[in-house]
């Protein structure tokens, strides 16, 4: 799954850093997430996982790191998803 | 605009006062409101929303809010320099929670401290979200240099918070805000202000160079204050204000029509019906300003209802609104009030108002607003 978020961020995520270079914690808002393109990057996950963030899952904090989306995306696949 | 405590209220009714008296020289001169800004310190107005321990008053955004309609009744100007030194102050009581901040919050109502705003940057656009200048931390002090394309009364103004990437590698989006007091700054105007309305701003551009003691950068990161703070208290008392000049371009269109019914008692001037659609509107701008004031006192105290999508959106179309109604609204005054609000030299005129009103869809342009909740709406789930 790591893999499939990494190849989304790469292509929705406009960061300034190279994906590769990301480790798991690290913090993508100072990596050059923004706002704006978080909302590119939460529907690209939701196109790509086949689910949908409910409102208590749009925070800031659901999108700060690779892991945190892995464990969003789990949450939501009931920890199913490929 | 009630529900602040009287005691409040009467002291804000003393500064309009004197605010009235110079609103129209100001307006005239695009000169700043000093007398305005004398009478605020007199009353001690300025440091009303620090928390009690600290020696402020504990004034909610409620009473905030009331404080800028009462001014801006008076002159718009006025109402809008409070409204953003209050948005600084409430930066600072909500995310400065360190003796360096307390000792300066202490000092702000103690000798009643101006603080002004620099967000925007040359070559960025109005994009508050973003900076190109970095602080660079050097032991216990920091060095910080911006070309801030405006400083809404930045040669009056004895304090600022500045916003700068975290530092000199930092991607643009990953900012803190910095204080920085009169002694730790040099400003150069770069430009004049010679525009439509809220002349008295005096916004010009300025270079800023500054350095000081690294206690006076902000804790938290400059996303979570903007999201939590600066942007709903900004949209929440800027329509204060654009709510204050309505009220008062009401006034104005009312005592037009009382004046021509005193002239045939017993008949109904065509105006008045004009003028019960023109207080409806009045009102519903009223009901929208107080119900985004609950909104945002709902969730204050919770950061992630804050830092929800729908919030922003919420708050985002508060300011939209309300700088539509304040001109629509005074313009539809004018119709009311016809050639006493079109002159110039009239008691009813209606001209600054007018073209203070213009204001309001520029600040933050409502083109940009539009664009980020279309955005943003793509992702809400609920309205």
């Amino acid at each position: 799954m790591t893999d499939a978020i990494r190849s989304i961020l790469k292509e929705h995520a406009q960061l300034s850093a190279t994906v590769e270079s990301l480790t798991e914690e690290a913090d993508l808002y100072a990596a050059g997430l923004t706002s704006h393109a978080t909302v590119n990057l939460m529907l690209a996950l939701e196109e790509h996982f086949d689910v949908e963030f409910p409102e208590r899952m749009m925070r800031r904090r659901s999108f700060e790191s690779i892991a945190a989306i892995r464990a969003a995306i789990e949450e939501l696949t009931g920890g199913g998803a490929s | 605009m009630s529900g602040a405590t009287s005691d409040l209220l009467d002291r804000a009714r003393r500064a309009a006062q004197q605010a009235a008296l110079h609103a129209a020289d100001v307006d005239h001169h695009a000169r700043f409101p000093a007398e305005s800004l004398d009478a605020l310190r007199r009353e001690r107005l300025l440091g009303v929303h620090v928390s009690v321990p600290l020696g402020g008053e504990g004034a909610s955004l409620k009473d905030l809010s009331a404080i800028c309609g009462v001014l801006a009744q008076s002159c718009a100007t006025t109402g809008m320099i409070y409204a953003m030194h209050q948005i600084q102050v409430g930066c600072m009581v909500r995310h400065a929670h360190t003796p360096a901040f307390d000792a300066y919050l202490t000092e702000l109502v103690e000798r009643q401290r101006l603080i002004a705003s620099a967000t925007s940057e040359a070559g960025i656009g109005g994009d508050t979200r973003r900076s190109g200048c970095a602080v660079e931390v050097d032991g216990a002090r920091f060095r910080l240099e911006k070309n801030a394309s405006v400083i809404s009364y930045g040669a009056q103004t004895d304090d600022i918070l500045v916003t700068a990437r975290r530092h000199p590698e930092a991607v643009p989006s990953d900012q803190v805000l910095a204080l920085v007091k009169d002694a730790d700054v040099k400003l150069e105007a770069t430009g004049g202000w010679d525009t439509l309305g809220m002349r008295g701003t005096c916004s010009l551009g300025f270079k800023l160079r500054a350095e000081a003691p690294r206690d006076q950068i902000l804790p938290e990161p400059f996303a979570d204050i903007s999201a939590q703070t600066m942007v709903p208290y900004s949209h929440i008392l800027w329509a204060s204000v654009w709510l204050g000049i309505a009220t008062d371009a009401v006034r104005r269109a009312r005592m037009t029509v009382r004046n021509e019914a005193r002239k045939k008692p017993g008949t109904i001037p065509p105006s008045a019906s004009r003028l019960a659609e023109l207080t409806l509107q009045l009102h519903l701008m009223r009901a929208a300003l107080r119900d985004g004031i609950e909104e945002y006192e709902r969730r204050m105290d919770d950061p992630d209802a804050l830092a929800s999508l729908s919030f922003a959106v919420r708050m985002n179309n508060l300011k939209l609104a309300a700088s539509e109604a304040v001109v629509a609204i005074t313009s539809r005054a004018l119709l009311i009030a016809g050639i006493a609000g079109y002159r110039n030299d009239s008691e009813l005129s209606l001209g600054r108002h007018l073209r203070d009103a213009h204001s309001a869809s520029i600040m933050i342009s409502n083109d940009r607003l539009y664009a980020t909740n279309a955005t943003l709406l793509l992702a809400v789930r609920e309205d």
